[in-house]
């Protein structure tokens, strides 16, 4: 099964963090997915920019409104998205568990529609 | 159907095909000692568990409808299987066919690789270890943390324990369309978000063993202390618990696992001196011992000793040494207050947790006297987390009302009444309040 893993951080946390803290968060989360592409696992792996970048556009009555910021505003920002091939669940948490996020936020787990909804996927 | 093998037939039966009393009745015997484990395997093999709900059925009907006929196959169980296997797969090629023709040759696909086919089907079902598995993987799969804790309570009394909808919403006195929600839901997660049918791995066992221990253990408490209500049907909940206990016991005899039925056993024991014939709670101090069951504690005393000598037990395996120190004791004052103290300053090193700091407290006052206890439980109450736990201020109150400080244990009461929710329980504090106000 195919399964989406949404990184999220505290945001107030990573603000306090030292470059030198990120850097090794950095570091230690690229070894990790390398490890899960080299395993097979790790289908894609984006990492997005702070929610200060983020824009969240509505249409309503047929206007469309753009406004600064997340679409649902939160201690924990999504940071990254990584797309993993699992067995199951069992093992999508496994996986998940041995990512460094899991230490300083959470990691959720969303099984990928494996039928209409998800065209472009190759999986079934 | 290859394992339809029928043995020599009833001879009440076989001549006019109905379906007499006795053969009704060995249906209904094998129905209520083989539906679970039946289930359990059907769900592995068909892999969903409505369908394999279905299947069930299906295969006790046919039963219903064969074994008048043919008599009751020398293993019903393999039999009801095999029938309940056939009919699920037929149930899916009839689904497919009107959904998707692509789905057959993945239905053949997984069926291959799943089962065996001819000869060797009859013998691994044969094979005993596979369907002791087939419950392991049922409990676990219904205890997994990725359901809600409420889910897998419901999940476990509904598919391990075989409940209806109705009595599991009787006795969590929630309306049944709400728990057949909950149900349905949980379920659908375990399809979707493809929760596994499997035992856990080695290295995540002793969390997820920890997981499915906590359900049963809350199936138990909720019928031991009944959380609301008039509690009348109660009972049945912690026997439920008891029975999942044993099973687990026997399919995975870990030491931690012989510790909760243990623990169990050891408060059942006690059931019958706990509550007047009226249903009035009767304290621990106040009981007749005579009543307590020897065999429950017998059999408790021995599952204790014998998971404490593993030195791999936890926190329910204490529990459980707490609860024998106080069955072996005649009495209440004959009993051995310091080593509950100590099996409690152990306890609280691996879960430290208020409630036991609370029971250690009360154990404190028995070892130590009374002021010594209300000492403990004033720190406590000061550090504010069991400030709302009704226990808390009625274990203060009792103390206070030794001490002969009166007017203390009054407030006291009264806060514990204000967060009682329990009828009989209250009925209990009421009276102690109107000891301690009445005056001398």
């Amino acid at each position: 099964m195919r399964y989406a893993c949404l990184l999220y951080l505290d945001a107030m946390e990573l603000e306090a963090s030292t470059d030198a803290e990120r850097a090794r968060l950095r570091g230690e989360s690229d070894a990790c997915e390398t490890d899960l592409r080299r395993s097979g696992h790790l289908v894609a792996a984006e990492a997005l920019e702070s929610v200060g970048a983020a824009t969240t556009v509505r249409v309503r009555d047929g206007r469309s409104l753009a406004v600064d910021g997340p679409a649902i505003e939160g201690p924990e920002q999504l940071t990254r998205v990584l797309v993993i091939e699992a067995r199951d669940l069992n093992e999508a948490m496994r996986l998940a568990a041995k990512h460094p996020f899991g230490r300083f936020g959470s990691i959720e787990i969303r099984p990928v529609r494996s039928d209409r909804g998800n065209a472009g996927a190759d999986a079934g | 159907m290859a394992l339809e093998s029928p043995e020599a037939g009833d001879p009440a039966t076989a001549a006019t095909g109905e379906v007499t009393p006795s053969v009704h009745d060995a249906v209904d015997e094998v129905y209520r000692a083989e539906s679970r484990r039946v289930l359990a395997t059907l769900i592995r093999l068909l892999g969903d568990f409505d369908l394999a709900e279905e299947a069930l059925h299906d295969a006790f009907e046919a039963a219903l409808r064969t074994w008048p006929r043919e008599g009751v196959p020398s293993n019903p169980r393999n039999w009801l299987i095999s029938a309940g296997r056939f009919r699920g797969i037929d149930r899916i090629r009839r689904r497919s066919r009107l959904e998707d023709s692509r789905a057959e040759a993945e239905i053949a696909h997984q069926f291959n690789l799943e089962t065996p086919d001819g000869a060797d089907w009859a013998e691994w079902l044969d094979d005993d270890s596979g369907l002791v598995d087939d419950r392991l993987r049922l409990i676990f799969t219904c205890c997994h943390p990725a359901l809600s804790p409420d889910a897998r309570l419901a999940l476990t009394l509904r598919e391990v324990c075989g409940l209806t909808t109705e009595e599991i919403a009787h006795a969590f006195l929630i309306r049944t369309p709400t728990l057949a929600q909950r149900i349905v839901r949980a379920k659908t997660k375990i399809r979707d978000a493809g929760i596994p049918y499997e035992v856990p791995a080695r290295a995540e066992l002793p969390e997820r063993l920890d997981t499915v221990l906590h359900v049963i253990y809350l199936v138990f408490n909720e019928g031991y202390f009944a959380s609301g209500g008039d509690g009348l049907t109660r009972p049945d909940l912690s026997d439920e618990a008891i029975r999942l206990g044993r099973l687990l016991v026997e399919l995975m005899p870990e030491p931690e696992v012989e510790g909760l039925l243990a623990l169990m056993l050891l408060h059942e024991a006690r059931r019958p001196a706990r509550t007047t014939p009226e249903g009035e709670v009767v304290l621990l101090e106040d009981q007749d011992r005579s009543l307590w069951s020897a065999a429950l504690i017998e059999e408790g005393t021995e599952l204790v000793e014998r998971a404490l000598s593993s030195r791999r037990f936890g926190p329910f395996t204490l529990q459980a040494a707490i609860a024998a120190v106080h069955v072996e004791a005649p009495s209440v004052a004959e009993t051995d207050w310091a080593q509950i103290v100590a099996i409690y300053d152990l306890l609280l090193r691996i879960e430290p947790s208020p409630v036991i700091e609370l029971n250690r407290a009360v154990a404190l006052a028995m070892r130590d006297g009374s002021e010594a206890g209300l000492a403990a439980i004033d720190a406590l109450l000061d550090a504010g987390e069991l400030a709302d736990y009704h226990l808390a201020h009625a274990a203060r109150a009792d103390l206070c009302r030794r001490l002969g400080r009166d007017a203390d244990a009054a407030a006291s009461y009264r806060r514990a009444v204000r967060l009682t929710t329990e009828a009989s329980q209250k009925r209990l504090l009421e009276s102690r309040l109107a000891e301690v106000t009445a005056g001398p």
